[in-house]
């Protein structure tokens, strides 16, 4: 399996955001920890619902959260 | 290592170590008599329902006996409900151990239809079986590690 093309900036907003738990992430949009994990390393994208879920749990919209391949930050 | 690769790990050797144990205990059990006799028709039948029976059981005790040592070991609960990553990657486990399982049943009655003693559809259902099972851990545990 190669790297998901939808990247994101969850490990940063979760530093910011008084350094947030993966598991405190997980509780507050209802999946497991293992589910952050993997999309903190690329290594799934999340459906449309979940996505929205992640973003609104920041208080971002959606664009500020995740990314598409061609913009993936270095 | 996370909770679910754990559980793909166990799962896979228990399956190897049941199925391993279960063959070595029925392999003296075996009818020396006539290969297509009534004996050796009941044979697999007992071998089948007694390997179904047997590996139920061995996997809700081991199941329980793997969370326990699980939280006592890393001092955290299991997760208690399966989320979208989960069901993905369950689907996708389902889907190559069944490709497996109807692999194995294709080729037994291919065995039958090049006139092989009945004995080998049964040797290589029961196999094909235990390898789909393998297969879904394995497939589990992959996805697990490497993404979907």
């Amino acid at each position: 399996m190669g790297k998901s093309l939808v990247g994101n900036h969850i490990r940063k907003l979760r530093f910011n955001h008084d350094e947030m738990t993966q598991q405190q992430l997980a509780d507050k949009v209802g999946v497991t920890r293992q589910t952050i994990v993997a999309l903190e390393k690329g290594n799934y994208s999340p459906s449309l619902e979940l996505a929205f879920r992640i973003a609104h749990s920041f208080d971002l919209p959606l664009e500020e959260v995740f990314f598409y391949g061609d913009t993936i930050e270095k | 290592m996370t909770y679910q690769e754990k559980k793909s790990i166990m799962s896979l050797v228990s399956a190897v170590v049941i199925f391993g144990s279960f063959c070595l205990y029925m392999y003296p059990q075996f009818p020396g008599n006539g290969l297509e006799s009534l004996e050796t028709f009941r044979f697999w039948g007992s071998f089948v329902f007694s390997l179904l029976v047997v590996s139920i059981i061995a996997h809700i005790i081991i199941n329980i006996v793997f969370n326990i040592v699980y939280r006592i070991t890393t001092g955290e609960k299991e997760p208690t409900f399966e989320d979208e990553l989960d069901n993905i990657i369950n689907l996708r486990a389902t889907r190559n151990s069944f490709f497996v399982f109807i692999l194995g049943f294709l080729l037994a009655m291919g065995s039958l239809l090049i006139f092989q003693p009945s004995q080998m559809m049964f040797i290589i259902l029961i196999t094909f079986g235990f390898m789909s099972d393998v297969t879904g851990s394995v497939t589990r545990l992959y996805h697990y590690r490497r993404g979907v």
